[in-house]
């Protein structure tokens, strides 16, 4: 393995294809490299679509897609009303069709409530794993293209050793080409989104860093709200091997701006930037303070484990 | 999306969820009627605002800032103290510690019938992020602060959990009223408003329903006596009656503008305005800004597919701050590409000036073609190459200026 999730040569398939988002990220990812080999909307099966000089075919349902197709990976860009729908018929298909599958949701503004029902459903197929919603996606980069599942820009990533996480879109993307900045690369990174409720949380992606080989570091962004990264630090204090180096947004944003009243309570006072960047410092996390440090700390994070020269 | 008492109140009416009778007034005129209506004797006359801490907060003058009384929410005994009570609420400033200092104007009133209370307990209902469910939290320590329930006493506070779409089920209603001590036609009526407020919580797409103090009455019924509701933004699609339920008076008319042209706004104190595309690099940015020594005067996220004209509008509305000495621009082109933000702009400074420094760094999709289309633009515009130099930058320009 060399990589988490997704491979270099994933095949994917893209859910809305013949939407705006959809024709318009699609085209970029084949752009990259990605191995997409087609999509669904219902009603327009039997048509083709180009993207990026490729004609690939349009299906109806996400069970006739797999099956024509043979896919491992379903990109979502289908609109909020339609998306919760989709994640559960990509679970279903893949899991009927080929008993495992990987769905990335990069839709943004799904109810809630949906995303419950969409959790609870998943449930029953320990083989699906869901990444998002409201997300970036998640890239491996390869010695030549690579695979781009999402709205990533591809240009700034290099094959590498690190494995990066972030809730937060574009602060990953600070940090990717902060690592490729300092001549480092990575093995996968994968955003997580930022909504409440998620299909991947930082565990999940801890959890496949460590097992991976390729990955000998980990860049972990997270942000004020809910305590994923207070359990995250727990996680790492009790099973982490690697260097982490972790970044945590919005040290100065006003309290109870963003976060609901009751929200604040569950955590019991938990959930300020102050709190995670102790928890994390308690894990031995290599804290960047300034989020235009998080190469520089990272360096010194792999020169202090051996894992690279003065 | 908040809406008022006496809007949440009709909602659990007609849920069949337990409260008592009373009606919304916006005008003295239609309080002394309500009054009447409900039959007299004791009431509450309760201001209208979408801010908790209504009973300890503090009227206002808005013009003279002079104190007109003590407490947004009054219990009359009389017509004559219904009409006095009114009068000093409708149309002056309700402080209270969830407003902030500038307070909001009341315009509309509840006029509600009173019960003879035994005991006021906390309810709330809410989706709870860790555990990917619907959750209630119940505690006896009603009538309070939940916060400081939640601080000082958190053994009080009592949980259950609801994993789907079905609501909570009957028996854990009643393992959680229970817990807090109620027993026979209190228990029942509890499990029942449980399960109901269950129903309409997923019916209705809300974020959270809050009833505090929900009441125990002396003929053993179980009465919300406050009913705060918000709804989940994100399923405003499927529930076009929210339109009706709006307070426009209640929002921040630029937070407002700024939401309708898909763009997320905080005002803040300081005097560096920024214009960042997603959140967690628009609070990373207003965190760089504040290490090399300035204050950033908002929050500001263009979202991902910005276009010309939300880059327009969102340079307008961080200029109309008068606080704003200096603008730092920082795009991470995902998405969003760095030439349609160039371009942005520029046609932004072209229609509203550039007085104040104004340091744009643009990094990702179409970077290079970004970064022609600004100094080719011929403007006084700085640019940077790291959100570390653009921090910098827009720190020494604006106080090199003051």
């Amino acid at each position: 393995m060399m990589s988490i999730w997704v491979g270099e040569n994933a095949r994917v398939l893209i859910q809305g294809i013949t939407g705006n988002q959809g024709r318009f990220h699609g085209a970029k990812m084949v752009e990259y490299g990605t191995e997409i080999v087609g999509g669904v909307t219902p009603g327009k099966g039997g048509s083709t679509v180009t993207l990026h000089n490729r004609d690939l075919p349009v299906y109806n349902t996400m069970n006739e897609a797999i099956k024509s197709t043979d896919a491992e990976v379903s990109v979502i860009y289908v609109p909020p009303p339609y998306a919760a729908a989709a994640i559960k018929e990509a679970a279903k298909s893949f899991h009927d069709v080929r008993g495992e599958g990987l769905i990335v949701c990069i839709t943004e503004g799904i109810p809630i409530l949906d995303m419950i029902d969409v959790t609870s459903d998943l449930g029953q197929y320990p083989n699906i794993r869901l990444i998002g919603p409201n997300c970036p996606g998640i890239i491996t980069p390869g010695v030549k293209g690579g695979s781009k599942i999402g709205i990533m820009p591809g240009h700034i990533h290099r094959k590498g050793r690190i494995g990066i996480v972030s809730k937060s879109g574009t602060l990953t993307y600070e940090a990717v080409a902060q690592t490729t900045g300092i001549g480092e690369g990575q093995t996968t990174c994968v955003g997580i989104g930022g909504d409440p409720i998620q299909g991947t949380g930082f565990i999940d992606c801890l959890e496949a860093f460590e097992k991976d080989p390729e990955t000998e570091a980990i860049v972990m962004i997270g942000e004020i709200g809910g305590t994923a990264e207070e359990e995250a630090a727990e996680w790492i204090k009790a099973n982490g091997t690697k260097p982490v180096v972790g970044f945590v947004a919005g040290a100065t944003a006003p309290p109870g701006k963003r976060m609901g009243h009751a929200g604040a309570i569950i955590s019991g006072g938990k959930g300020t930037a102050k709190e995670k960047i102790e928890a994390f410092e308690s894990a031995g996390i290599h804290v960047a303070n300034d989020p235009s440090v998080i190469g520089e700390v990272l360096k010194i994070a792999l020169i202090e484990a051996g894992l690279r020269e003065l | 999306m908040n809406i008022h008492e006496y809007q949440a109140k009709q909602m659990f009416r007609d849920a069949g969820v337990s409260v008592l009778d009373g009606l919304h007034c916006r005008n003295v005129g239609e309080a002394i009627d309500a009054y009447r209506k409900l039959g007299g004797g004791v009431v509450a006359v309760k201001s209208q605002i979408h801010a908790g801490g209504r009973g300890k907060g503090t009227l206002l003058d808005p013009k003279t800032r002079e104190v007109i009384m003590e407490g947004g929410v009054k219990i009359a005994f009389s017509e004559d103290e219904v009409r006095d009570y009114s009068d000093r609420i409708l149309g002056n400033l309700l402080i209270t510690k969830q407003t902030g200092g500038s307070g909001k104007l009341v315009t509309n009133l509840y006029v509600e019938s009173g019960c003879d209370i035994v005991h006021e307990y906390y309810l709330a209902m809410l989706v709870d992020r860790g555990s990917n469910s619907l959750l209630v939290m119940a505690s006896r320590e009603g009538g309070m602060d939940i916060e400081e329930v939640a601080e000082t006493n958190p053994d009080s506070i009592h949980r259950i959990t609801s994993s789907g779409k079905s609501g909570f089920n009957r028996d854990s209603c009643v393992d959680l009223g229970s817990r807090l001590g109620l027993i026979g036609p209190a228990l029942e009526k509890f499990t029942d408003m449980v399960s109901r407020l269950g129903s309409l919580f997923i019916e209705s797409d809300c974020s959270m329903i809050e009833i505090n103090p929900l009441v125990e009455t002396s003929d053993q019924d179980i009465i919300a006596l406050d009913a705060k509701v918000s709804f989940d933004e994100n399923a405003s699609f499927r529930h076009p009656e929210w339109d009706d339920l709006r307070d426009y008076g209640e929002e921040e008319e630029i937070e407002l503008r700024a939401k309708k042209t898909g763009l997320s706004y905080v005002k803040l104190d300081g005097d560096i305005g920024c214009m960042v595309n997603g959140a967690g690099l628009a609070m990373a940015t207003m965190d760089v800004i504040k290490l090399y020594g300035g204050e950033p005067a908002n929050f500001l996220d263009v979202g991902g597919g910005a276009d010309e004209n939300q880059v327009t509008t969102a340079f307008s509305i961080i200029l109309e701050d008068p606080n704003v000495k200096g603008i730092l621009v920082n795009i991470f082109g995902g998405i969003m590409r760095c030439d349609i933000i160039a371009k942005g702009v520029i046609s932004a400074v072209s229609r509203l000036g550039l007085e104040r420094p104004l340091v744009v760094r643009l990094a990702g999709t179409n970077v290079e073609e970004g970064k022609a289309i600004l100094s080719e633009s011929g403007l006084n515009i700085h640019p940077a190459d790291s959100l570390a130099d653009g921090a910098e930058k827009i720190v020494k320009l604006v106080k090199g200026g003051a």
